[in-house]
């Protein structure tokens, strides 16, 4: 039998997410299917899969991450889904540990990927958002309100940007100690 | 930067790829040749072996038609870099071991 719970992750906070999926297999639901704020499980025995999901450079239907998740693939991993720019997989605990990133030059490149788009969509949130408020008035126009919302969300993507950094320079600092 | 240290995964890939190998298979000879130490997760190899194919330093051979799986093997400037680690590595091991003497047997 299937299970669908909604669940709202913020792209930053994806380690939590990751953590919650894994709490979720050792209860004996397995991630089976995911969409937006939605995750499908199936029944599995308690602590039989481990789960790790990755954003990827480009959507999974293209060519390179085709190649990317054949290959997770052939290292025992099965591809559950994909949302966006992110790949799901989970791996039989009993094939050992179940990891996608080793090294802090591999996570830091990933965190780094996550924190540039949500750059670009920041910045553009910006510039819209001024657009629309300076070009319309600061007042007494619906578009002004528009300018406001783009505004609150490029501060909001700011803010899962520092979030994201502050990791990044935890790895960072390891990085010149360890390898 | 000339005589830089190779990452510990690109120095065990390299060594792996003395013998042409897949990708679980260098995942599994690296951890079998370090004891369990070393364990190299799929995505941060797959990061590896395609800077180490851009570089040169390895290849991948054309694999046959029954097998899928595409198996990479050390290029001549791959054996290179891995002689110029090994006797970098001696140079640190031994005079960690002079200095250190009795502490590090």
């Amino acid at each position: 039998m299937r299970k669908v719970i909604r669940k709202l992750f913020w792209a930053w906070d994806f380690d939590k997410e990751e953590k919650w999926l894994n709490e979720m297999a050792s209860k004996g639901l397995a991630l089976c299917a995911v969409g937006f704020c939605r995750y499908e499980f199936e029944q599995c025995k308690p602590g039989e899969y481990a789960v790790c999901l990755q954003m990827l450079e480009n959507k999974p239907q293209h060519a390179e991450s085709e190649k990317y998740i054949e290959f997770v693939e052939e290292t025992g991993a099965e591809h559950v889904g994909s949302y966006l720019t992110w790949v799901y997989f989970r791996k039989k605990k009993e094939d050992g540990p179940f990891e996608l990133l080793s090294d802090y030059a591999s996570r830091i490149k990933h965190l780094s990927r996550i924190m540039k788009l949500l750059g670009v969509i920041g910045v553009f949130n910006l510039m819209a958002g001024c657009y629309n408020l300076f070009l319309y008035g600061i007042w007494g126009h619906a578009i002004s309100l528009l300018g406001m919302i783009n505004i609150v969300l490029a501060a909001f993507l700011g803010y899962g940007i520092y979030r994201l950094w502050k990791k990044c320079e935890k790895l960072k600092k390891e990085q010149q100690v360890f390898e | 930067m000339p005589g830089a240290a190779l990452t510990e995964a690109v120095y065990y890939i390299l060594l792996s790829l003395i013998e042409p190998m897949h990708g679980y298979g260098i995942m599994q000879n690296v951890e079998r040749l370090s004891t369990g130490r070393v364990r190299l997760a799929a995505g941060t190899l797959y990061g590896a072996i395609s800077t180490l194919l851009e570089k040169g330093w390895i290849t991948a051979l054309d694999g046959d038609s029954d097998s899928r799986k595409k198996e990479y093997q050390i290029t001549p400037r791959g054996k290179e870099m891995l002689l110029g680690e090994i006797s970098r590595l001696q140079e640190l091991l031994q005079n960690g071991r002079a200095i250190m003497k009795e502490d590090a047997k």
